[in-house]
């Protein structure tokens, strides 16, 4: 049981910052995981008086403020336009709406954890993250980052032109992906994200170029081989390392051929 | 610290210590109909609405509600009971501990969606747990409710 002694609605981002320098002061994100856990948290910081739960979306870009819930990016229609619903895709089965109203963007993103299929969806596109202290930075850079006490303001997603697929592979609706994949190709390029690996979420860039001459069979076979032997699986008890290898194969081969036409 | 929560409809003015989770608030004020299942935040019992959206009341501290209207089934009857016939005629409240927030949940969709399809209604209530029925009653129920409607 999480034992929390005082909470304060920061009225700035100042004030959440100081609070947050404390070792034993915590930001409360839609509190879901969280409240998971066992200890003591001395002050509780919310930032929900600071009007991050808005989705600014401009010519260039979407602002996701952190506190927006994923139940709104399920819902926004510039975003999964963009993305042709793969963000949708990615977080609809979230356990379940009454769930999604309450986690946020800035708590999934900020926790970097493996089960993610926020921070795999995102990682397939443009992303960047806004640290109070920290500033602009692109999320793979972040991802691979270990915490520290900054705040995430915002996520900035590029409308750079591109395609987006998701899928993941769970025992059962609602439950944690057994594996998260997302395919997109962003301004010509193509990247495959793989999420609960168990691990944090990784990028494959298509270095090798592998498809650069377009998508067929043969090519997203090599770019399926391709990523499998860039990312490193485990076991838990969800699946093994084996397995989860077998299921980046197949559901990155099932969005290569979506992306391809061929299917 | 102090707060002012409108629960269903009345004004609460009360001090709360900062870790108390709204069930524990709203069952303290009567509303029984809020039942504390797997405290993960996955089952659904403890739907509450949080200015019209539907939350889960174990995973939401009291002091966030400060300024905010809460309702419960306690404090939504007459929508309710627009539909809850039809699902009790399907057998689908058999032990009737996931009931309160398979019906809160439900009005929820049908506000946000007057007229679901089937795989609509699934999907929007998944975050909903049930061990007895196997979902076919309920979804039998909401169905043959929705289909009186267009008479």
């Amino acid at each position: 049981m999480l034992n929390i002694q005082k909470y304060v609605r920061a009225q700035s981002l100042e004030e959440a910052y100081l609070l947050n320098q404390k070792r034993s002061n915590r930001i409360v994100g839609g509190m879901i995981w969280m409240k998971m856990n066992n200890g003591s948290v001395n002050t509780a910081i919310d930032l929900s008086d600071l009007g991050l739960d808005k989705i600014e979306e401009t010519e260039n870009e979407f602002s996701i403020g952190a506190m927006v819930t994923l139940r709104a990016l399920e819902l926004h229609e510039g975003l999964n336009t963009y993305t042709d619903h793969a963000v949708e895709n990615a977080v609809k089965d979230i356990i379940g709406v009454q769930f999604r109203n309450m986690a946020t963007i800035g708590g999934s993103i900020w926790g970097r954890f493996g089960f993610s299929d926020v921070l795999t969806v995102f990682l397939s596109m443009d992303t960047y993250v806004e640290l109070y202290k920290g500033g602009i930075l692109p999320l793979e850079q972040f991802a691979s980052m270990k915490f520290d006490n900054d705040i995430l303001v915002r996520i900035i997603v590029k409308k750079t032109p591109g395609t987006f697929l998701y899928n993941a592979m769970r025992a059962q609706r609602t439950d944690f992906p057994v594996i998260t994949c997302a395919l997109s190709e962003v301004d010509g390029k193509y990247r495959a994200v793989i999420g609960a690996r168990p691990g944090r979420a990784v990028v494959v860039h298509d270095t090798a170029n592998i498809l650069s001459a377009g998508i067929t069979e043969e090519s997203a076979d090599a770019f399926c081989e391709h990523v499998t032997q860039n990312i490193r699986t485990g076991s838990n008890i969800r699946g093994s390392a084996e397995y989860r290898k077998h299921l980046i194969k197949v559901l990155t081969k099932r969005n290569l051929m979506k992306m391809g036409g061929i299917q | 610290m102090e707060v002012k929560v409108k629960l269903n409809g009345k004004l609460i003015t009360e001090d709360v210590a900062a870790d108390l989770l709204l069930i524990d608030f709203v069952r303290a004020h009567g509303c029984y109909s809020v039942k504390r299942g797997c405290e993960t935040a996955n089952c659904g019992l403890c739907t509450v609405f949080m200015d019209g959206t539907p939350i889960l009341s174990c995973s939401m501290l009291t002091v966030r509600a400060d300024g905010h209207e809460i309702q419960t089934l306690e404090g939504l009857q007459e929508e309710a009971a627009s539909f809850i016939g039809f699902i009790a005629d399907q057998g689908a409240d058999q032990c009737g501990f996931c009931n309160p927030g398979f019906v809160m949940n439900t009005i929820a969709l049908l506000r946000e969606n007057p007229d679901p399809t089937d795989d609509e209604i699934r999907v929007f209530l998944a975050g909903n747990l049930c061990r007895c029925t196997g979902y076919e009653g309920q979804l039998r129920g909401i169905r043959s409710y929705l289909d009186s409607r267009k008479g």
